[in-house]
C-alpha cells in the first residue's frame, strides 16, 4: 500500500487517539465545558485547521455554521450560528471544550462531538472506538477558530 | 417515450445548473387541476412537537417543484409506464400476470394511505404485499425488496392514491410496532450521535451544508431523486439517513426498519399521497 492510499484511509475510517503524549479522549478534563491543555502538548496549525473546517469527511464544519472568512466556499449551513468573531466570544480552553464534546457547553446540542471515542449506539464498525478527528485535528482547528476575530 | 426522456435530461442539466435558487414557500402542489395538500395541521399525536406538517416538496427549489407538476415532466413516469407492462405481464407456476386477478389497477386507490398496516399481527409494507402475490398467487419469485421492478410497481400502485390523505392506523394491533418505530426515531445513534428528530423536527426549514432540510415526510414515496435518476423506496431513504450519521443501518426490509416506516408515515398523516414525487 502506497502512502497517499493510506493517508486516505486514515481519513476515511476516523482517527484513533494516537502519538505519545497525546491525551486521550477519556482523559480530558472538563471544567465548566472548557479544556485548558491542548491535547497535543503543542498550539495547531491554522492552515491546516481551515482544510480541517472545511472537509466533508473531518469537520465539516459548514455543514451546519456560515463563516465569512470562507466566503469562497460554496454552501454555507445554518443549523448553527454563525462563526464570525467566534473567538470574541469563547475563549481557546471554552472553544476546545466545545470541539471535543459541545454537548458539554450545549445541552442537547446537534452538534457531533469531535474528540469522543464511544458512547454512541449502533456506530458503524469502522468508526468504533474512533474519534471523528484527532488530537493533532483538533488543535489545528481550534488554531484556526482563534483567528476568527472582529474586534 | 423517448422524447420524454431527452427532455427531462435537459431539464436535469438546467435543474442542477441553477442549483439552490430558492424555493417559494407559499408554491402550490396543482397537477392536473387537482391541488393536493403540502401542509397541514399535524396529526394529534405529535402535536406536542410539531403544529404543521410540510410536504417534502415545499423545500424543493422551484425548478426542482416544477418537475412534480405535471406528469409529463415528471421523470418517474417512466418507471409508472414500465410497471404498467409488467403488471400485464403473465410470471411464475400459476401462469398469472397481476391483472389476472386485480383486472383494473385502479382499484387499489386508496391502498397507499394506510401503508403500512398490520397484517397477521406484523406490519406489512407495499413491498410485502406485492411479494406476497407474487409469491402466493403467482408462484413466481419474490422481488429484491428495494429493487428496481418493486419501487416501480409499488410506485404504480402508489400513484393510483395522489391526491389523497395519508391515513395510517397508529393504534390498536399497530400500536407496538408504531411505539417502536417512535422510539427509533427520537434515539441518537452512530458516530455523529444525531436522532432523525435533531435533523427533521428540530432543523426543517434550515440548510445543512447545499441540502435545505424537510421534515423527513413519507406522503411521496417512492420518489425520483435527480441525485441518482430513479425511484428510491422508503428503505433506500431510511437506511442512507442512519447510514450518513455513521451509524449501522438497520438491513432494508428488516422489522426495525418496517417499525419506524409505520411510524415516519404516521407523522404525514393529513398530507396527501404525491407518488410518484420528485426531490434532488
Ligand atoms: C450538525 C451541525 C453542526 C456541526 C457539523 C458543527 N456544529 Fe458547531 N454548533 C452547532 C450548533 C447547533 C451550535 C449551537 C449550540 C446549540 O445551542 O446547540 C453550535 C455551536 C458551535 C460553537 C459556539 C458558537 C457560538 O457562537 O456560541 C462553535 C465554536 C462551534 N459550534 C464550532 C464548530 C466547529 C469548529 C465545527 C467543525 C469542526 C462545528 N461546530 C460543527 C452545530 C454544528
Ligand atoms: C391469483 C390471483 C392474484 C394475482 C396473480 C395477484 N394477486 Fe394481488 N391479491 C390477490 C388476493 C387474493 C389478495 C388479497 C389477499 C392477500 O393479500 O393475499 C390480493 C391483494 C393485493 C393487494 C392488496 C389490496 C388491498 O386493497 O388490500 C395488492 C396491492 C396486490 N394484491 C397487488 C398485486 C400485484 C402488484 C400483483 C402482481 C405482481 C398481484 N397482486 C397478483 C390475488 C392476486
Ligand atoms: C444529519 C441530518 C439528518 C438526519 C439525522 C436524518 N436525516 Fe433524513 N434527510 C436528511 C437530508 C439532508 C435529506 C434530504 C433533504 C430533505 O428532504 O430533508 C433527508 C431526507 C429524508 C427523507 C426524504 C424526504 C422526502 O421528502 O423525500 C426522509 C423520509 C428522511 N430523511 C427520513 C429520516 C429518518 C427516518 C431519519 C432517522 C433514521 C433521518 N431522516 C435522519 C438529513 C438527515
Amino acid at each position: 500500500m502506497n502512502r497517499p492510499v493510506l493517508a486516505l484511509f486514515c481519513l476515511l475510517v476516523g482517527t484513533s487517539a494516537g502519538g505519545a503524549g497525546t491525551i486521550k479522549p477519556a482523559d480530558v478534563q472538563f471544567s465548566d465545558g472548557a479544556v485548558a491543555a491542548s491535547l497535543t502538548g503543542a498550539a495547531g496549525n491554522v492552515q491546516e485547521g481551515r482544510k480541517v473546517f472545511i472537509s466533508r469527511k473531518l469537520g465539516n464544519c459548514l455543514a451546519c455554521h456560515a463563516n465569512e472568512d470562507m466566503a469562497k466556499q460554496q454552501f454555507h449551513g445554518e443549523v448553527g450560528p454563525s462563526l464570525d468573531g467566534v473567538a470574541d466570544r469563547w475563549d481557546e480552553a471554552q472553544l476546545r471544550g466545545i470541539l471535543i464534546n459541545s454537548k458539554e457547553t450545549f445541552e442537547g446540542t446537534i452538534m457531533p462531538a469531535f474528540y469522543v471515542d464511544g458512547g454512541f449506539p449502533r456506530t458503524k464498525e469502522k468508526f468504533k472506538g474512533k474519534t471523528i478527528l484527532s488530537a493533532q485535528q483538533l488543535e489545528d482547528v481550534l488554531a484556526y477558530l482563534v483567528t476568527l476575530k472582529e474586534q | 417515450m423517448k422524447k420524454r426522456a431527452v427532455f427531462f435530461r435537459a431539464l436535469l442539466v438546467s435543474g442542477f445548473a441553477v442549483g439552490m435558487a430558492g424555493a417559494d414557500e407559499n408554491a402550490q402542489l396543482v397537477i392536473e387541476g387537482e391541488t393536493l395538500v403540502t401542509k397541514a395541521a399535524a396529526p394529534a399525536h405529535l402535536q406536542d412537537n410539531l403544529d404543521e406538517i410540510y410536504s417534502g416538496w415545499v423545500f424543493r427549489s422551484n425548478e426542482t417543484q416544477a418537475l412534480q407538476l405535471d406528469d409529463f415532466d415528471n421523470p418517474a413516469f417512466v418507471f409508472i409506464d414500465a410497471a404498467m407492462d409488467q403488471y400485464q405481464q403473465v410470471e411464475g407456476s400459476a401462469d398469472k400476470s397481476c391483472q389476472s386477478c386485480h383486472e383494473d389497477v385502479e382499484e387499489f386507490k386508496g391502498l397507499r394511505t394506510q401503508m403500512p398496516r398490520i397484517v397477521d399481527g406484523k406490519v406489512q409494507t407495499m413491498e410485502d404485499q406485492i411479494n406476497k402475490c407474487r409469491t402466493e398467487q403467482m408462484g413466481a419469485e419474490a422481488w429484491k425488496y428495494t429493487g428496481s421492478d418493486m419501487t416501480a410497481m409499488s410506485a404504480l400502485i402508489g400513484f393510483q392514491s395522489r391526491g389523497m390523505a395519508m391515513n395510517i392506523k397508529i393504534d390498536g394491533e399497530a400500536k407496538p410496532f408504531w411505539e417502536k418505530g417512535k422510539e427509533i426515531y427520537y434515539t441518537r445513534h452512530g458516530q455523529l450521535d444525531m436522532a432523525c428528530s435533531n435533523c427533521h423536527e428540530d432543523n426543517y426549514g434550515n440548510n445543512i451544508r447545499a441540502d435545505h432540510l424537510s421534515q423527513g415526510q413519507l406522503n411521496g414515496f417512492p420518489t425520483y431523486r435527480l441525485k441518482n435518476a430513479k425511484l428510491n423506496a422508503v428503505h433506500s431513504r431510511l437506511f442512507g439517513c442512519i447510514r450518513d450519521v455513521r451509524a449501522e443501518p438497520y438491513k432494508v426490509g428488516s422489522d426495525e426498519l418496517k417499525a419506524l416506516e409505520l411510524y415516519v408515515s404516521s407523522r404525514a398523516n393529513g398530507l396527501s399521497v404525491e407518488t410518484p414525487s420528485v426531490r434532488n
